[in-house]
């Protein structure tokens, strides 16, 4: 099943410095998914090291975000392990919880809650699942809004914001439960153009701060800016990596050119 | 030290271990995910064990391993303790559950108007098929006008058949059917007058319209059969079908019109602007431009409310007409075939003949209603 | 509308008959006469057939001595009662059914709904069967089944049978035992208000402890043995006890419990099961409406399952569920006169049916009739207005 060893990609972290246990974030060893008797994800190995910042790229059905999706058990592998800031997962729901909890994630249709305020969106994680207190998590919630600059949207509803500010407040939805690791599935592209480029600012300045990052996106601009590594996925599975430099000027795969020659015209 | 990683050769395609496929996959994702899951499955094929053997031996005849008479078979043999369903019981009174009192000689005029409905409606059902215009005027205005005067008899030598002798079956199609064709153009009148803005055309028109989907559709017939007379001039008579037929149009047209203001409403403001702007009158406007469009979007929307004015008709068997739940309530006390199922054979028979028609018109809704969301896409 | 303001900035010459709105007056003025007209040849004609037959008009006649009996009622009646209270009873007869099939089918659609939206293939699929066999099946039919077929069928009062709990059903139909409460009963229900006023204030403390501290408390759980629990120390404090007024086969029938006759049983039984399979349409709909995205976004955030439903999902379906629930509601309330087929004294039954017949006032029964209706449809109407205008999501 492994014919192709990864162990000489992985083993190393990103300074070479040799590996321990707890800089590791996520490890994905050998994972195999299926929908149905369609084999969607094919033999992927990945380790994401603590403070990485990884973009996956791909045609669409290549099966990037249902790569991610694992990772918080959206979806289910079938073989394989994932393990994930030492916890692995499996069909205990206290383990997926224990991940969850410590793995925000960031939709393409932001998905926040319509039915609440913006301020009460950013809350009730906190209060529901961390167990902080209303007041403190109405601070925090303040404080994070700033920070992606909307603090002034608070009282409104998702359905008032435009898709940008709604983007920028679904980051702070996750950043309000302070993850270890943020994951963001494809969160510009049901952006107008002209809203994209908040939204980068935001995820741009969590990178600078050292946030563990796994981003499936097209803005290539933005993963040659923060990328420590571009992951390309096609048929489900891990076709080419490497550093940002080295993989959009030098791609090796020849569907990796070709991917390359049609994003970047 | 590098990072880089390029695979060489591509990982094929597998098919998904045993335990998540195949019918045991199957089984473990449907049947028994969870312990909650697994002990509403046991529950559950308990219950199947328990309630299927004595339902299947009611209903199939003891040719098929079941309690039941079949057709042909005496009413000796209905009486015996433990029979199921008396389905000999159902062929004796056939006839009279399809045509009521009609005369048996005549019986070859409503299949002839059951033929020609059958011939126009598949057509006009069928969307790939051409020619829905001449078929709808076809079926909306010449099949009602030729079904009657060949159901009513007296003229072309026809013998004349009194609707006091209609019944059965024959008689709900008719009144569903004669209730969606008259409610079709004055449900699409009033949804106009409810969206139009002249002021008094527009009160009546909600007036109109709420009133009747206040009410019961049971005060509404029991108004029709006992006031319209009053209301006539000293001297003319209504006939009591008509009677029912004029309160069942009322009631089915105020419902089209909320569904037909539906499509009305859903459509772009657009299509009213382009109208406006090409010239056409309010008129054409609406005839060529606005209802074509909304009508085809409420199609399914129509259906549904037909299968509903279809079960409601069986309510005209409380102003006294035969229609097909009438008939089989009145056979239920025939002493001829008296025996302890006779009653649940013909609500059987009857719910089996109601239910036939409802859910294969509302699989006809849901088609459309696939259709027209794919065809609103593209 | 827009179109007709296009319209006006036609050239000034246009003719007396093209102006718009000169055009709209006329129209209305025609059909307003039509209207008119229709209703004065109806009127005239009424008075014509009323004349001939001897009758009068107005509603003196609610005042008069009614002279028959009402099997079940909820206020004393007897035939030396007005025709007034006759309407009254079935009214209430209406009003005690609706209540009742609204209770019962609420639950039976919500369990059904959910069913068909479960991942268990054979529940659900128990769900779609009664779904669709159900709502595709004419009301009135049912009602027949359930009250020839079933309750009609049941065997003679002397074989009755016997269900647990000292309940008997047999062809006169249901007999359940009656609680009959003692004096002191009151200071019983007096504990039940009190501990309904504790479970209040726990939810309220509980509420205001989760947001200063952060810290849950198992609300239902603990309101649940509060509320037992001060209702059983009022109940042995006070020194109540209820007896129970059994149900007991004499000669004839059955003395003593509670009857309920089986046409009430037969319409309560057809109106449950029958709404009960469009509401748990509505519920699956509601269900359905709130996207996938928004579980996700709750299990992301690592929200609970337990949670996830009640802090996310169902707040958002229920907003969908509720106006068509209401309508459901109304449908039950207006089905309920098909007890008149059975029967049962509902309101149809006795007003438009006995009271129409013995008074022969055609025009002031119905129209009372279509207002009781009409009275629930406005009622329901605004009610749906207020809930959506309250709920209404906020858009841009």
């Amino acid at each position: 099943m492994n014919q192709v060893s990864q162990t000489e990609s992985t083993s190393a972290a990103p300074g070479g410095m040799t590996v321990s246990d707890t800089d590791v974030a996520i490890d994905v060893v050998g994972m195999h998914k299926w929908y149905g008797d369609f084999h969607v994800l094919r033999d992927i190995d990945l380790r994401v090291m603590r403070g990485e910042r990884i973009v996956i790229a791909g045609p669409s059905g290549s099966g990037k975000s249902t790569l991610i999706r694992c990772i918080n058990r959206l979806e289910e592998h079938q073989q394989g392990q994932i393990i994930v800031n030492g916890t692995e997962l499996t069909n205990d729901l206290k383990r997926i919880d224990e991940v969850r909890r410590e793995v925000g994630m960031v939709f393409q249709h932001f998905n926040l809650f319509p039915h609440l305020t913006i301020l009460q969106n950013l809350t009730l994680a906190p209060i529901w699942v961390r167990g902080v207190p209303k007041a403190e998590a109405e601070d925090m919630a303040m404080h994070y809004l700033e920070r992606v600059k909307i603090p002034e949207q608070a009282m409104k509803f998702p359905g008032q914001l435009s898709g940008g500010q709604q983007q920028r407040v679904a980051i702070a939805r996750s950043l309000c439960m302070q993850p270890k690791i943020m994951l963001f599935d494809e969160p510009t592209s049901a952006l107008d153009p002209e809203m994209v480029k908040e939204v980068l600012e935001v995820m741009i300045s969590l990178a600078q701060e050292g946030m563990t990052m796994i981003c499936v996106t097209h803005e290539m601009g933005f993963a040659r800016q923060v990328a420590n590594r571009v992951i390309f996925m096609d048929q489900g599975q891990i076709i080419e990596q490497n550093e940002p430099e080295a993989f959009f000027s030098n791609p090796q795969h020849e569907r990796t050119k070709l991917f390359l020659s049609q994003i970047l015209h | 030290m590098s990072i880089a990683f390029v695979r060489t050769d591509m990982a094929p395609s597998q098919s998904p271990p045993t335990r998540s496929s195949g019918l045991v996959g199957w089984a473990r994702k449907n049947l028994f995910a969870t312990p909650v899951d697994t002990i509403f499955t046991i529950i559950g094929v308990l219950f199947l064990i328990w309630a299927v053997p004595p339902i299947y031996g009611f209903i199939f005849p003891t040719s098929l391993g079941g309690n039941a008479v079949a057709p042909g078979g005496t009413v000796e043999q209905c009486r015996v303790e433990n029979a199921g369903a008396c389905w000999a019981y159902i062929a004796a009174r056939f006839n009279f559950f399809i045509y009521g009192f009609y005369p048996i000689s005549e019986y070859w005029r409503p299949n002839i108007v059951f033929a020609m409905g059958a011939v126009l409606i598949v057509p006009l059902l069928w969307p790939a098929i051409p020619y829905k215009g001449i078929n709808a005027l076809l079926f909306f205005v010449v099949f009602p006008v030729v079904s009657f005067y060949l159901l009513n008899g007296g003229v072309f030598g026809l013998k004349p058949v009194p609707t006091e002798q209609w019944g059965g079956l024959m008689v709900t199609l008719i009144i569903s059917l004669v209730g969606i064709i008259c409610s079709i153009p004055i449900g699409i009148l009033l949804a106009l007058g409810r969206q139009s803005d002249l002021p008094i055309i527009k009160t009546l028109c909600v007036m109109f319209i709420e009133l009747w989907r206040a009410v019961p559709l049971i005060t509404v017939l029991f108004m029709a059969s006992i006031m319209l007379p009053l209301f006539m001039p000293q001297g003319m008579t209504v006939d009591k079908l008509l009677r029912a037929l004029v309160g069942v149009t009322l009631f089915a047209s105020a419902y089209l019109a909320e569904v037909v203001r539906g499509g009305l409403q859903a459509l772009p403001r657009g299509q009213y602007e382009a109208g406006a702007s090409l010239g056409l009158s309010y008129w054409k406007r609406m005839f060529f431009i606005i209802l074509p469009q909304a009508l085809k979007h409420v199609i399914p929307g129509i259906v549904n409310n037909f299968i509903s004015l279809f079960k409601d008709t069986s309510l005209v068997s409380i102003v006294g007409i035969f229609d097909l739940l009438n008939t089989v309530q009145a056979a239920s006390s025939d002493i001829d075939w008296a025996s302890p199922t006779q009653a649940v054979t013909g609500y059987l028979f009857a719910a089996f003949v109601f239910w036939i028609f409802c859910f294969a018109m509302s699989r006809y809704s849901l088609f459309m209603e696939r259709r027209l969301n794919t065809g609103h896409k593209r | 509308m827009a179109v007709q303001g296009n319209l006006r900035t036609a050239p000034p010459r246009t003719s007396f008959f093209n102006d718009p709105v000169v055009r709209g007056i006329i129209y209305q003025v025609v059909v307003a006469a039509i209207v008119i007209g229709f209703f004065a040849w109806i009127i005239v004609n009424t008075a014509q057939n009323l004349a001939a037959q001897n009758k009068s008009t107005g509603f003196d006649f609610l005042f008069r001595t009614a002279g028959f009996n009402i099997s079940f009622t909820l206020i004393p009646f007897d035939r030396s009662s007005y025709y007034w209270e006759a309407f009254l009873v079935g009214l209430l007869n209406t009003l005690l059914v609706a209540v009742i099939g609204i209770f019962f089918a609420t639950i039976l659609g919500f369990v059904l709904g959910i069913a068909r939206l479960s991942s268990n293939w054979l529940i659900s699929r128990f769900a779609t069967v009664y779904v669709e066999t159900i709502r595709n099946i004419p009301l009135l039919l049912q009602l027949f089944f359930w009250y020839f077929a079933v309750l009609k069928a049941m065997p003679a009062v002397r074989d009755s049978i016997s269900l647990p709990m000292g309940i008997y059903i047999n062809q006169r139909g249901l007999f359940v035992p009656k609680p009959v409460p003692d004096d002191q009963f009151v200071w019983v229900y007096a504990a039940v208000v009190l501990a309904l006023v504790l479970c209040f204030a726990l939810s309220r403390w509980a509420k205001r402890r989760l947001e200063t501290t952060g810290k849950r408390f198992p609300v239902l759980l603990s309101s649940i043995g509060l509320f037992l629990v001060v209702v059983a120390v009022g109940f042995v404090l006070s020194g109540a006890s209820v007896s129970f007024d059994m149900p007991e086969l004499q000669r004839f029938n059955f003395r003593g419990g509670l009857e309920l006759p089986p046409e009430f049983v037969a319409l309560v039984f057809g109106l449950t099961i029958y709404t009960a399979a469009f509401i748990a349409e509505n519920v699956r709909g509601g269900i359905q409406a709130v996207s996938h995205g928004q579980t996700e976004a709750a299990q992301s955030l690592g929200l609970k399952e337990g949670d996830r439903l009640r802090l996310v999902i169902v707040p958002q379906a229920m907003r969908v569920i509720i106006p068509p629930l209401t309508s459901q509601y109304l449908n039950l309330t207006k089905n309920s006169s098909l007890g008149a087929a059975i029967g049962y004294p509902e309101l149809v039954n006795v007003f438009t049916g006995t009271t129409l017949n013995q008074t022969g006032k055609a025009i002031e029964v119905i129209a009372m009739t279509m207002a009781v209706y009409l009275t629930f449809s406005l009622l329901t109407s605004a009610f749906m207005n207020w809930y959506n205008g309250r709920v209404a999501l906020v858009e841009r």
